[in-house]
């Protein structure tokens, strides 16, 4: 199963991060799943590869919490697709969720390499 | 926003699924693009993706309260396991019924009793004031059903306390609504005129009493009815209010009617009819307990300052006693009797749920019950978990295999819970209904005409509270251990539904267990039912000292009649040789206090200048009262009309005080008197003329009391009363017609009421008949769940073990030999389960001393009874299973295998 793949760091995004990611990748227009995920890959230079699996169960929850909604369109390739935007909360989520992640990676580095 | 989609799932799931397909085919296309062939390009698509399935899961299950769901599923199964199996549900919700039912019903009882709060305004700022006697008792005329204040103590007491904010005083009294004739009783109360205002209790209709009600030597003062009484009698109509009402002969206006729902302040009982305190001498005349220091008929409450707590109101009660008490000393006190009076304390109790004589009477009844209850609750039960262990055995396969493909075995263990948990609901429900009727039932039972019994049985967050408390206990007590077992993980064998030649003894030793426990309570509950039926045996057989067939007491009330004083003795005794004279009267005497009516009159006597320890009963009674009675005579002689006011005093005395006072002397022409009062002429010096055997006097339960009998016709100033007894042989209603016509011709203003010795002793054993009948009522059931459960037991071990037995009997075992076998089974786990019993019912049979009468908690012979029944009628139902094992053929046993 795809979900137990062997994709580099996949399994070891940090619990929230995809959240972030997925928001990010919406600050530049409204896009549908498959972009998203591919959005995510490509910027990563291909690090990042977003299990599809846990996906669509983020996307579910990020609406829920009405930080993204969501409406059918056509795909770039004349497709019925789901599309997801982002929402006025979801942009203040985004923004405080950046400064947080910020601070985590400052905090983590101050760890990582004290002498630097 | 999630548990809103919930809803709408099916919706969702659509979306989610067509949202999952349009990323396949944009894969596929981006696949495509890069070169691969279209279904190699849409197996890709799907690797990459997972399974479709399992994500719409996932988002499924965040759109759902999870845990709910499956509980619902849960039930819902369960639910359909119930209904697949009639019998076993029908059996187990009536057993649950009964158990949590009983335990209801006496719950309810005691949340009537003691646990309600007043129907008033700030109940819990309400205090009652009583005299803290320092166990020295106090002396007096007790003159009501709470009689904890004299009248000048109450008035002492309102004037100068701080603590309250305000108070009331009341007294129970019975008013007659007739007028002349047979009496017709009302409850009424008195009340001081701030009674309703103080409780914050407004009339329904009219107006209630204000302080302006209440003035001494009121001379018509208005009455405020009850709006039980207020429907009963008028229909209700508003139109009452302004009409007058007959009590005791007075017309008094009705001023209005309380608020519903009002009962008064005392628990257990109800008023009909309220009146002012002042009026109390309008009702008692010369008995008047009001201008009386030595008068205590009196309650009183109070409420409250804001600030105040209880330990404060009793603190400052306290501290204003001593010149409360030295104000209102009776002059009359014996100087011994003063010296206490003045060390008395007032003290503060609280009242919130109201006060009432009831608790300590019922208290170790009521708390016997709950254990008899709570007994009957585990054995249906223990009943029950070997029923549940009986069907997890049936269903060892589905769990096993449920467990082998990777259910959880919280969620297994959950999921037989659920079926404990809708039985105990279900089971509950129905209890509540039969807790109503056996609530009502009770009450009705210890209802009587004289004292009638009112509780509010209505239902309250406290009744539903423990009902669920007691459902969800038996349902753990019941389905925790069966399920338990059922998924203990070591249980391969049981997917592969082979069985072994004999069982294995292992899930065998709890559903024994069960059975004995079961044994034992059970043996707890009849060894309880035949003390207490033999105490009520011993209470009905023993012998009074005065026969009960065909007496009747005529309680007449001549205070109406405008008789006065020197010209009663006169009609007492025109009225006595006219019921001397009815047909179908044999005998008739008078007494001042007639056996086990609960009345008394008591004093410690002097014998030669020697003040006697304890006290001695007393009674005035007349010339043939003993021959009325059918008590018998040792020695002497009875009174005669000559024994009058003006002959010397003589009396006339027990066996009991000959043995007591005279040591087992020739006691004729012996002297006896009472103390001498201060200040007064000296008591009566009594000569004894007769001995008779010793009688019963204030209830049955007593032991023989030491009893003087003087001449009713020596009575200088005989009260307004006349007690008569009479010897029937006539039917009740023909005496008590002809005698109430006789009265009406004497003076149509004389009050008559009727008892019958029968009902007296009828009423007086009202706790003991009812101990008996719930007891036995509860045993015999307690005895039928042991009985059945053992039986269950036995034919389920039978069944397993119809391969061993088969072989067994096909090498030549015989039948006895395997019936022998298996009752010889049944009757070690019986004597197991009779030994633990008989041990529990000695050790819980001493908390049931006190309501034991003529038999001792212990009684060896009881507890064989209880042994050989209990044994007997269960070793009789295991022998069936045996005998059908027996009978069945060895080949067929064999081959079913």
């Amino acid at each position: 199963m795809p979900r137990r793949d062997n994709t580099p760091m996949q399994g070891e995004l940090l619990q929230g991060t995809l959240d972030l990611l997925i928001l990010r990748t919406l600050v530049i227009g409204p896009a549908h799943g498959h972009t998203i995920a591919h959005q995510i890959a490509r910027q990563s230079d291909a690090v990042l590869q977003v299990e599809h699996g846990s996906l669509y169960p983020a996307l579910h929850r990020l609406e829920d919490r009405g930080w993204i909604a969501s409406f059918w369109g056509t795909s770039e390739n004349n497709r019925r697709a789901r599309y997801y935007r982002l929402t006025r909360t979801g942009r203040q989520q985004l923004a405080a969720q950046t400064r947080r992640w910020d601070e985590i990676v400052r905090a983590v580095n101050r760890i990582l390499r004290p002498a630097e | 926003m999630g548990w809103m989609r919930y809803f709408r799932r099916g919706h969702w799931d659509e979306e989610r699924a067509r949202e999952l397909e349009s990323y396949v085919e944009e894969e596929t296309a981006d696949n495509i693009a890069r070169g691969m062939s279209p279904l190699d390009a849409r197996r890709a698509a799907y690797r990459k993706l997972g399974n479709p399935t399992l994500i719409r899961e996932d988002i499924y299950a965040m759109n759902t309260l999870t845990r709910l769901e499956s509980v619902l599923q849960d039930v819902r199964f369960g639910a359909r396991l119930l209904r697949r199996n009639p019998t076993f549900t029908l059996v187990a919700v009536l057993t649950l019924a009964l158990g949590t039912g009983a335990n209801a019903a006496v719950f309810q009882l005691v949340n009537a009793v003691s646990l309600r709060t007043l129907p008033v305004s700030d109940p819990h700022e309400l205090v009652e004031v009583r005299v803290d006697s320092h166990d020295r008792g106090r002396t007096g005329r007790f003159m009501s059903r709470r009689p904890m204040m004299t009248h000048a103590l109450w008035e002492a007491v309102r004037d100068r306390q701080d603590a309250f904010s305000s108070m009331l005083a009341w007294s129970p009294a019975v008013f007659d609504l007739g007028g002349g004739g047979e009496l017709r009783p009302a409850q009424g109360i008195w009340v001081s005129g701030s009674f309703f205002q103080m409780l914050g209790v407004r009339a329904a209709h009219g107006r209630v009493f204000t302080p302006a009600d209440d003035v001494r030597g009121c001379s018509s003062p208005g009455v405020v009815l009850s709006d039980g009484f207020w429907r009963r009698e008028y229909g209700g109509d508003p139109g009452a209010v302004g009409r007058t009402i007959r009590l005791d002969g007075g017309r008094f206006d009705i001023i209005g009617i309380a608020a519903p729902g009002f009962f008064g302040v005392e628990v257990g009982r109800s008023f009909d009819v309220a009146v002012p305190l002042c009026s109390e001498p309008l009702f008692r005349g010369a008995e008047s307990g009001m201008d009386r220091l030595d008068s205590w008929f009196l309650a009183a409450v109070g409420r409250l300052k804001p600030g105040w707590t209880l330990d404060r109101a009793s603190a400052h009660l306290r501290a204003i006693s001593p010149p409360i008490f030295r104000d209102t000393l009776p002059p009359t006190y014996l100087p011994e009797t003063a010296r206490s009076y003045l060390e008395f304390d007032l003290m503060a109790v609280q009242a919130h749920t109201g006060v009432s004589g009831l608790r300590t009477a019922y208290a170790t009844p009521l708390t016997i019950l709950f254990g008899v209850t709570g007994l009957v609750l585990l054995i249906a039960c223990a009943n029950l978990a070997n029923l549940m262990l009986a069907r997890a055995a049936a269903r060892a396969r589905e769990v096993g295999v449920r467990l082998a493909i990777g259910a959880s075995r919280s969620r297994i263990v959950r999921q037989l819970l659920s079926e404990s948990l809708l039985l105990a609901v279900i089971g509950a429900a129905a209890g509540l209904v039969l807790a109503r009727w056996l609530g009502g039932f009770l009450v009705r039972f210890l209802s009587t005409d004289r004292v009638p019994l009112f509780l509010d049985l209505a239902f309250d967050w406290r009744v539903f509270a423990f009902t669920a408390a007691v459902a969800g206990a038996a349902c753990l007590l019941f389905g925790l251990a069966p399920a338990l077992r059922a998924t203990s993980a070591a249980r391969p064998t049981a997917v592969l539904g082979t069985r072994g030649a004999t069982d294995g003894v292992e899930p065998f030793t709890l559903r024994r267990a069960l059975v004995v426990a079961q044994v034992a309570l059970s043996l707890v509950l009849v060894v309880g039912a035949l003390l207490f039926a033999r105490s009520l045996r011993n209470l009905t057989t023993l012998d009074p000292g005065f026969r009960e067939d065909g007496i009747v007491i005529a309680t007449l009330d001549l205070r109406r009649a405008g008789v006065p004083t020197e010209s009663r003795r006169a009609v007492f005794d025109t009225l006595l040789e006219r019921f001397r004279a009815l047909p179908g009267v044999e005998r008739a005497s008078e007494a001042a206090i007639a056996p086990i009516t609960g009345s008394g009159w008591n004093n410690a006597i002097v014998i030669d200048g020697a003040l006697q320890p304890g006290i001695v009963n007393f009674n005035a009674v007349g010339p043939g009262y003993f021959h009325t009675l059918g008590t018998r005579f040792i020695s002497g002689r009875d009174f005669t009309a000559h024994d009058a006011v003006g002959s010397a005093p003589v009396a006339i005395v027990n066996d009991e005080f000959v043995r007591k006072y005279l040591a087992g002397a020739d006691p004729m022409g012996r002297v006896f008197h009472w103390q001498d009062p201060p200040g007064r002429e000296p008591a009566p010096r009594y000569q004894i003329v007769g001995v008779v055997e010793n009688s019963k006097y204030t209830d049955l339960r007593e032991d023989l009391p030491p009893i003087a009998y003087v001449p009713a016709l020596q009575e200088r100033e005989p009260g307004p009363s006349l007690e008569v007894i009479l010897q029937a042989t006539a039917s009740l209603p023909i005496v008590t017609g002809a005698a109430a016509q006789m009265i009406r011709e004497v003076n149509p203003a004389i009050a008559v009421q009727f008892e019958t010795m029968e009902r007296l002793v009828h009423e007086s054993l009202m706790t003991e008949r009812l101990m008996a009948t719930l007891s036995g009522f509860f045993g015999a059931l307690a005895m039928l769940i042991a009985t059945v459960g053992l039986y269950g037991v036995m034919a389920y071990m039978v069944a397993r073990r119809r391969m061993e037995i088969g072989i067994r009997m096909a090498l030549g075992a015989s039948r006895a030999a395997v019936v022998g076998m298996i009752v010889g089974e049944a009757a070690r786990l019986l004597a197991v389960g009779l030994a633990v019993g008989a041990l529990l019912a000695v050790w819980a049979a001493r908390s049931a001393r006190t309501l034991l009468y003529g038999v001792e908690p212990s009684d060896p012979a009881t507890l064989a009874l209880a042994v050989v029944v209990l044994g007997s009628v269960a070793l009789a139902a295991s022998w069936l299973p045996a005998d059908r094992a027996s009978r069945a053929e060895p080949t067929a046993a064999l081959r079913a295998e």
